[in-house]
């Protein structure tokens, strides 16, 4: 019963979101365009989609992903997991301790993001807009190196309560760096990529791992270091798409000078 | 309706496709590292079946209702050529779209939350709601902004990346003014705005635009927009911060 009404809760806040989006496609198309609006019944119907499947990925992610994602944080950062068993609080510690911390942190990061379906449309997109030149795995399984290793990065922060800004400027400098060496045209995907990676699936599962991690160690705040996972993830795809680019010129380049070597005399 | 259904189907499968590298970590590490059961197993299943059932309707929809909406709009507004429509459209399917976005729900309710135990605003449902909703006003806000100075730019033919570093430099000024507790999730936002509703419409705008405008490209020009996206909510969180 309560899971009825949390639901039916749930569907009249997606009702007052999903009307803005509809009202401003609907609005602009049919009262300033001045064109009619193709197929209704399958727009209305699609709609109804957009409305249902939002209720329903929103309950899911509270009943399952969030909890799930929390306890995992917890249960790998647990003292008795981390010094071994018998121990209660953790007291001293090294940032050695958290390994299995950094590995589930890069293996989430990757999973969601290969998981990521803005990531997938926008790979489509690149590949036919590049005229093949760049390929959708390559740029997903790209973004999703970028992904890991910015998440394992973030939750190593966390765990050593270096601060965050730090990281993020040393980041922008190195994307700065990259933008003035990397080919012309990979820049603005590149950028994009940050943005696209923390999507429906990365976001709720990196968030709870953050929050879970700065809950259980000592002197965390959830406040201040729970967040910013995030934004590890955001940056570090445009650092690995920029170096997929100019690893693959580079080996371009190496492979056509050895082709002029051997053409040589 | 058979159509319908077997459509549906494929994207339930794709759904699942995409979401069992993330069953198998959680499973490995579950299993294998941490060695225990899968605790409250049932609602966990039953969670699980809902985000997939969920995102295949709302991806499902999305290709029924807003992307053929979106697509056409794009062209229909370079034919139409009024510039002053097209900025208007910008802003407000940038804001559109990310009030609605389900990752900025979910985050601006642990915000609020965090924000309330944290005794930044007082512990009560009424100024949670108000903080969560007060934080997507503002992410929103930014989006329409973004949209609108990132078409600006493909009209213009601007590089992108004077705008991303000069916007970066903006961040890192405000964070030196911002207060502690909201550079986290400032921070958060840039990344959680852009995400399954706004993406595919926004690179179909900004690809569209770049393709039906001569001299720009569609790879050069045509993307940007969703890392312009995604800079702007950083920059007005912390400015929310500092004055909340």
């Amino acid at each position: 019963m309560d899971a009825m009404i949390s639901f039916g809760g749930t569907i009249l806040d997606m009702l007052m979101d999903v009307l803005p989006i509809a009202g401003i496609l609907i609005g602009f198309q049919v009262l300033i365009l001045r064109r009619p609006i193709l197929h209704p019944a399958r727009v209305f119907v699609g709609l109804v989609f957009v409305l249902l499947g939002l209720a329903l990925f929103l309950e899911g992610l509270e009943l399952a992903l969030f909890p799930l994602g929390r306890l995992m944080a917890e249960q790998l950062t647990m003292p008795s997991f981390i010094l071994g068993e018998g121990a209660d609080v953790i007291t001293a510690f090294t940032w050695t301790d958290y390994v299995w911390v950094y590995v589930f942190a890069a293996a989430i990061g990757f999973a969601t993001t290969v998981a990521e379906p803005a990531l997938i449309a926008v790979s489509i997109k690149a590949n036919q807009v590049s005229g093949g030149t760049i390929t959708v795995n390559g740029l997903r399984f790209a973004v999703a190196i970028g992904v890991a290793v910015g998440v394992a990065l973030g939750t190593f922060r966390i765990v050593t309560g270096t601060p965050l800004h730090w990281y993020i400027i040393a980041g922008y400098v190195i994307v700065i760096i990259q933008t003035s060496k990397a080919p012309r045209a990979i820049i603005p995907l590149a950028y994009d990529s940050g943005g696209v990676t923390t999507s429906t699936v990365t976001v709720p599962l990196v968030a709870a791992l953050g929050l879970g991690l700065a809950e259980t160690i000592p002197g965390r705040s959830a406040l201040l270091d729970g967040f910013g996972l995030i934004a590890f993830a955001s940056l570090f795809p445009m650092i690995s798409v920029m170096a997929y680019a100019q690893i693959s010129e580079w080996r371009t380049k190496r492979n056509r000078d050895e082709n002029s070597d051997n053409s040589a005399p | 309706m058979k159509k319908l259904i077997i459509q549906f189907l494929k994207s339930l499968r794709q759904s699942f496709q995409d979401l069992l590298p993330i069953i198998l970590v959680i499973a490995f590490f579950q299993l294998v590292v941490l060695r225990q059961p899968v605790p409250q197993f049932g609602e966990i299943l039953a969670g699980g079946v809902m985000v997939l059932v969920g995102l295949s309707l709302f991806v499902q929809g999305l290709q029924m209702a807003l992307f053929p909406l979106g697509e056409e709009m794009a062209y229909s507004f370079v034919r139409k050529g009024n510039l002053w429509l097209l900025l208007l459209f910008a802003f407000t399917l940038g804001f559109g779209t990310t009030v609605a976005e389900p990752a900025l729900i979910a985050i601006a309710e642990e915000a609020a939350e965090i924000a309330a135990t944290g005794g930044v605003i007082a512990d009560v449902a009424e100024a949670r709601d108000r903080y969560a909703t007060g934080l997507r006003l503002v992410v929103a806000l930014a989006v329409g902004f973004a949209l609108l100075v990132g078409v600006i730019r493909i009209l213009k033919g601007w590089p992108v990346q004077y705008l991303i570093i000069g916007g970066y430099v903006g961040v890192v000024i405000m964070t030196g003014f911002a207060p502690k507790e909201i550079i986290g999730i400032a921070y958060d936002s840039g990344g959680v705005t852009t995400s399954t509703v706004t993406v595919p419409l926004v690179a179909a705008l900004g690809i569209g635009l770049a393709n039906s405008i001569r001299g720009r490209d569609p790879l050069i020009d045509g993307f940007g927009l969703i890392a312009f996206a995604s800079l702007t909510p950083m920059i007005f969180v912390m400015a929310y911060g500092m004055f909340f």
